[in-house]
């Protein structure tokens, strides 16, 4: 017999979803991806069941960054083996670039991450960054909160193309930097101040050689600025996805992160920052900076979003109904 | 015919065949001998060209249908029981586990008393094409490249007479190369080989002409029967060329190109069946026309290569087809035809600049397996391929039956019981595991432990692989385990899809921008872009529908994943969930559709998500597509269905209905 589907109950899914059944997970993504108002208003709904239900701030919300081809996908999955290995369960999204034309988009991370289909302790969901909202997509975030309530860790890769390097930082626990051998690029960012800092940086592919390792040195020599996480020190890594060296290493910085941003409090109000900025920006890109003016700027709509107890989620789609209202003066 | 006129000697005439098991395979192969055929062609089943044995769960449904099954010693000898092999000339289509089948193969001479040094034959063992087009990869490209130069420094001393590797530009036409790319990636592959073999130590420099020598060709020639002849030309020039100034052989026999050839088989069509024939014929001829650019050897495919395996009688007439042209017709009695023509001289030319300019760009890439690796190669092929399917669509390539001339009387040759193909008994399948553990049951084990402990320690070590290889037929190892052993070691490896080519020429039509709107739309009624996952489960290898697709339904607005070739159903199932697509699109050309349908299905039961709709596209003849739509699989797509936005309208129609939609005018 088929079962009903779970969207319906926004309390159960969410229960549903915090002990990591795969079915449910699947149907609450499926949920935040779906743009009509009767599904946004259950997203909301489901969101601050899931957060009620949560105690403590649990998980670790890693961001992957860094150009195309530089091996992120395979590095991911390299992570993937060593966190299985260390007990954790690990969901991931793959952002992927969409066509411009049709918005169609071929989501191919996932065939560089090949998990054992009997493993329950990974679950991998590719997402198009459409159009309108650059690096990452919109719904990454709200869905980010739903792999950190039923993973152990939680990683999103994004397309990584410059400029948008920024949104994963303003998002994620831990920001991972994958560069390229050989690509001046990311050295050239990192000075000019373009790339936020992130919280760790490895060279990937030092199977090949000097060229890794001159990429390496150059990369420490670029990292002049302290990281704004207080006693936090950039560590600058190298490993190879394929060969499968460095990666256990790797897997160390990015937990050692992790456990100097703590527990409680001082955790929660972090990403309540973070994510607050983040909401801006979203804001920013549909309703521009003249729709944020109208609810009384930058600011204050950061204040808003930081003090008020209510889910973030919630906030953010009362702010875009306020302005989608036939009252608020957005074209 | 006057006494005195001097003909040729014709080529090599083979039918590439096997199929159930190697009883049935033996009595086939000792019919097309006594039919006149001059040579054996041996189809090997998937479980054994991907290195598993009958009965591992990945073989289920593909044992003994697409060619032989060959477990261990004991299956080979019966497939060439009665068949002296001193006498034989024996081409194997066998790629990744090639040095384990040769290894067989003399293990089997030897039990017939017959020494290796006189066996003549082939192995293909060109694996690269394996990861661009033909799909039997089982290791990464380096750990397969030093496989295929074990073999070759193997038999350059101890079978002399036996082609130790057949470079494959065939399949790559087959994935849509051009002749351009063809010419470039074939010989490119050669150089890698070559430099391989020469740089691994094993043969001397002063016995390196010989390799050489030994290096063949399989090639494929199309319908444009002009310009094949002269690629084939184009090929002689440049091998002969490469091989003096890279390798440095004077000695002229041993720097002829030679080759073999299977003619093509992507543009034979299931609508009008019969129009194949003349595609067959006309074919041959670009690679028979020309004296100095003449195959050595040529199989082809059937009239109804389409519509599934032929059967003996329709292989009896594509070899009846070979007979005529050498017998009857008086090409063998003249020289070559074209040297001296000014167009042909032209044409050569153009074909030889643009494949060197190719080369040179593998070569600027590092060579041939990184270009492979970072997926250039696979990408500029499905690019290709992407253009041609493009053309037909829009009429600008012609093909008689399929966009042009469409009318037809019915047809007699498909109206027969069998619908006019072979059926494969299923029964084949279940004899053959039960054979196979009756042969493990029945083995030395200490003697199987200890040949695999010494494939081991070759694999890792380094020492030339043959050897433990034929020690391990002799002790009775089986394909499975031989495969297994260098698995452990090696690794396994997944190919790039090439799929994410960039959109060239959106220009769009008035039919696509229609299909875009109805993507939309429904995008839009649901909530959500449009996901479609294409899955290809089992062993088969046939990706160029699976591409297709792929390329046009990201075109059409769709989100797709798709994770290449070999997939569980398990894996295929779960996938699917976890990325939320709206419909699972399926494409199997191997026969093993309803094996496998079954299994997704039971697969999508167990985790929940039966609610989600499933098609399938591929070789599936029409009973069993009947059977299919009445076993919950919505539609059914096969080569006749040419109109690609017509099948992206079908799939968006089928998501609007599953969901509760109404359907759209
Ligand atoms: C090209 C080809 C190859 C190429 C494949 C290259 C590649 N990377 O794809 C090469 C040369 C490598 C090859 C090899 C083999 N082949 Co082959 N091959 C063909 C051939 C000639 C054409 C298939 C093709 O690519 N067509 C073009 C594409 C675009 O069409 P299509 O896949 O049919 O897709 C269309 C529809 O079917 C549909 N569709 C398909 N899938 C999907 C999926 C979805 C979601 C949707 C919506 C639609 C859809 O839409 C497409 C649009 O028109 C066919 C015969 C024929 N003419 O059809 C034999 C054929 C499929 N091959 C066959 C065999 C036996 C083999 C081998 C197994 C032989 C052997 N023993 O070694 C090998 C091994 C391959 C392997 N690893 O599995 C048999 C299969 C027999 C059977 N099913 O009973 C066939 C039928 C030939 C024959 N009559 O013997 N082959
Ligand atoms: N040599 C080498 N190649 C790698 C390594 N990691 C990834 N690659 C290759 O780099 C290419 C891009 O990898 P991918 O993970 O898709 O990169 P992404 O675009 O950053 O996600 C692929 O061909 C990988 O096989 C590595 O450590 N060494
Ligand atoms: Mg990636």
């Amino acid at each position: 017999m088929e079962q009903p589907a779970l969207t319906a109950d926004p309390a159960r899914l969410a229960t549903a979803v915090r002990r990591g059944e795969r079915r449910a997970l699947a149907e609450a993504l499926n949920l935040l991806d779906d743009r009509r108002p009767a599904s946004r208003r259950l997203a909301a709904d489901f969101l601050r069941h899931l957060q009620e239900g949560q105690p403590g701030d649990p998980g670790h919300l890693i961001g992957m960054t860094g150009p195309p081809g530089a091996g992120k996908s395979t590095l991911t999955a390299a992570l993937i083996a060593v966190w299985r290995r260390r007990g954790l369960r690990v969901g991931v999204l793959a952002v992927d670039p969409s066509s411009p034309i049709s918005g169609g988009a071929l989501l191919g991370d996932r065939l560089r991450m090949k998990t054992s289909a009997d493993d329950d302790g990974v679950f991998i969901r590719s997402l198009a960054c459409r159009g309108e909202f650059g690096g990452l997509s919109a719904e990454v975030w709200p869905m980010s909160l739903v792999m950190l309530a039923a993973f152990d860790v939680a990683m999103i890769e994004t397309v990584g193309v410059g400029q948008r390097e920024i949104d994963i930082s303003r998002m994620c626990d831990t920001t991972c930097f994958v560069a390229q051998p050989g690509s001046g690029d990311s050295v050239q960012f990192l000075k000019a101040g373009i790339l936020e800092v992130p919280h760790v940086l490895v060279v990937n592919k030092e199977d090949m050689g000097a060229v890794a390792r001159r990429t390496l040195s150059e990369l420490g020599t670029a990292l002049g600025r302290a990281h704004t996480d207080g006693n936090w020190e950039v560590p600058v890594l190298s490993a190879s996805a394929t060969a499968g060296t460095g990666i256990d290493a790797l897997a160390d910085a990015l937990t050692r992160h992790r456990e100097v941003l703590g527990a409680g409090d001082r955790l929660r109000a972090r990403r309540r920052r973070y994510q607050a900025h983040w909401i801006l920006k979203r804001l920013q890109e549909e309703f521009g900076s003249h729709g944020v003016g109208q609810l009384g700027g930058e600011q204050a709509v950061l204040q808003q979003l930081a003090s008020r107890d209510t889910s973030l989620f919630e906030q953010l789609e009362s702010l875009r109904q306020t302005l989608l209202q036939p009252g608020g003066k957005h074209a | 015919m006057s006494e005195t006129v001097k003909r040729d000697r014709p080529w090599l005439m083979r039918t590439y065949s096997g199929h159930s098991s190697a009883k049935a395979s033996n009595e086939l192969y000792r019919m097309n001998l006594s039919k006149g055929q001059t040579g054996l062609s041996v189809a090997f089943d998937l479980p054994t060209q991907t290195g598993y044995d009958s009965d591992h769960p990945l073989a289920r449904g593909e044992v003994g249908k697409v060619g032989v099954p060959i477990d261990h010693i004991g299956d080979m000898e019966a497939l060439f029981d009665q068949i002296p092999l001193d006498q034989m000339n024996t081409s194997m289509t066998i790629n990744a586990t090639a040095p384990w089948l040769l290894a067989l193969y003399v293990a089997v001479a030897e039990r017939q008393g017959v020494d290796p040094k006189q066996l003549q034959g082939t192995t293909q063992n060109d694996v690269l094409k394996e990861y661009l087009s033909r799909g039997t990869y089982i290791y990464p490209p380096g750990p397969s490249v030093r496989l295929t130069t074990d073999l070759i420094s193997y038999t350059v001393e101890n079978i002399p007479k036996w082609n130790p590797t057949n470079i494959c530009s065939y399949h790559l036409q087959e994935a849509g190369a051009t002749p351009t790319q063809e010419l470039a990636y074939a010989l490119s592959t050669a150089i890698t080989i070559l430099d391989a073999v020469r740089d691994s130590g094993q043969v001397t420099p002063q016995r390196f002409p010989a390799v050489v020598g030994r290096i063949s060709f399989f090639v494929n020639a199309g319908i444009r029967f002009v310009e094949e002849t002269c690629k084939l030309r184009a090929f002689n020039e440049m091998w002969d060329k490469l091989v003096q100034e890279r390798y440095g052989v004077s000695d002229e026999k041993q720097r002829r190109f030679r080759y073999g050839v299977q003619v093509n088989s992507l543009g034979l069509t299931e609508s009008q069946p019969e129009n194949n024939v003349q595609r067959i014929v006309l074919e041959m001829l670009a690679v028979t026309l020309s004296k100095n650019a003449r195959a050595r050897a040529i199989q082809l495919p059937a009239w109804n290569e389409a519509l599934g395996l032929p059967r003996p009688w329709d292989q009896q007439w594509a070899l009846r087809m070979q007979q005529v042209l050498a017998l009857e017709t008086d090409l063998l009695e003249y020289g070559d035809l074209f040297d001296g023509s000014p167009v042909i001289a032209a044409k050569v030319q153009e074909l030889i600049a643009g494949a060197e300019a190719e080369m040179t760009s593998v070569q600027e890439q590092g060579g041939m397996v990184q270009a492979i690796e970072s997926g250039y190669v696979k990408r500029e092929l499905v690019k290709s391929h992407t253009r041609r399917i493009r053309d037909i669509e829009s009429g600008d390539l012609k093909i008689v039956g399929v966009n042009c001339y469409t009318q037809t009387a019915e047809s007699p040759l498909t109206a027969g019981t069998d619908s006019g193909i072979m059926k494969v008994d299923v029964q084949a399948e279940r004899d053959q595991i039960a054979a196979l553990q009756a042969f493990r049951a029945n083995r030395d084990q200490a003697q199987v432990d200890v040949s695999l402990a010494a494939l081991r320690a070759a694999a890792l070590g380094g020492d030339n692989i043959m050897p433990c290889s034929i020690a391990c037929a002799r002790a009775g190892v089986t394909t499975g385990e031989w495969s297994e052993v260098l698995r452990e070691v090696f690794g396994e490896y997944r190919a790039p899809t090439g799929i994410d080519i960039a959109m060239a020429g959106q220009v769009g039509s008035a039919a696509m921008d229609e299909v875009r709107a109805r993507v939309r739309r429904t995008s839009e009624e649901l909530g959500r872009p449009l996901r479609l996952l294409i899955g290809k489960p089992g062993l088969d290898g046939h990706s160029n529908g699976a591409e297709q697709i792929a390329v046009k339904g990201r075109d059409a607005g769709f989100e797709i994943v798709y994770e290449g070739i070999r997939l569980t159903p398990a894996h295929i199932a779960r996938a699917a969930q976890e990325e939320g697509v709206h419909l699972i699109g399926l494409s199997v050309l191997s026969g093993s559709h309803l094996e496998l349908v079954e299994d997704i299905r039971a697969e999508l039961a167990t985790i929940g998500a039966s609610e989600l709709p499933l098609i399938i596209g591929g070789i599936i003849p029409e009973d069993d597509a009947r059977q299919l739509l009445t076993h919950g699989v919505q539609a059914v797509f096969t080569p006749k269905d040419v109109d690609m936005n017509a099948i992206m309208n079908k799939l968006v129609d089928i998501i609007r209905r599953s969901n509760g939609l109404e359907a759209l005018a």
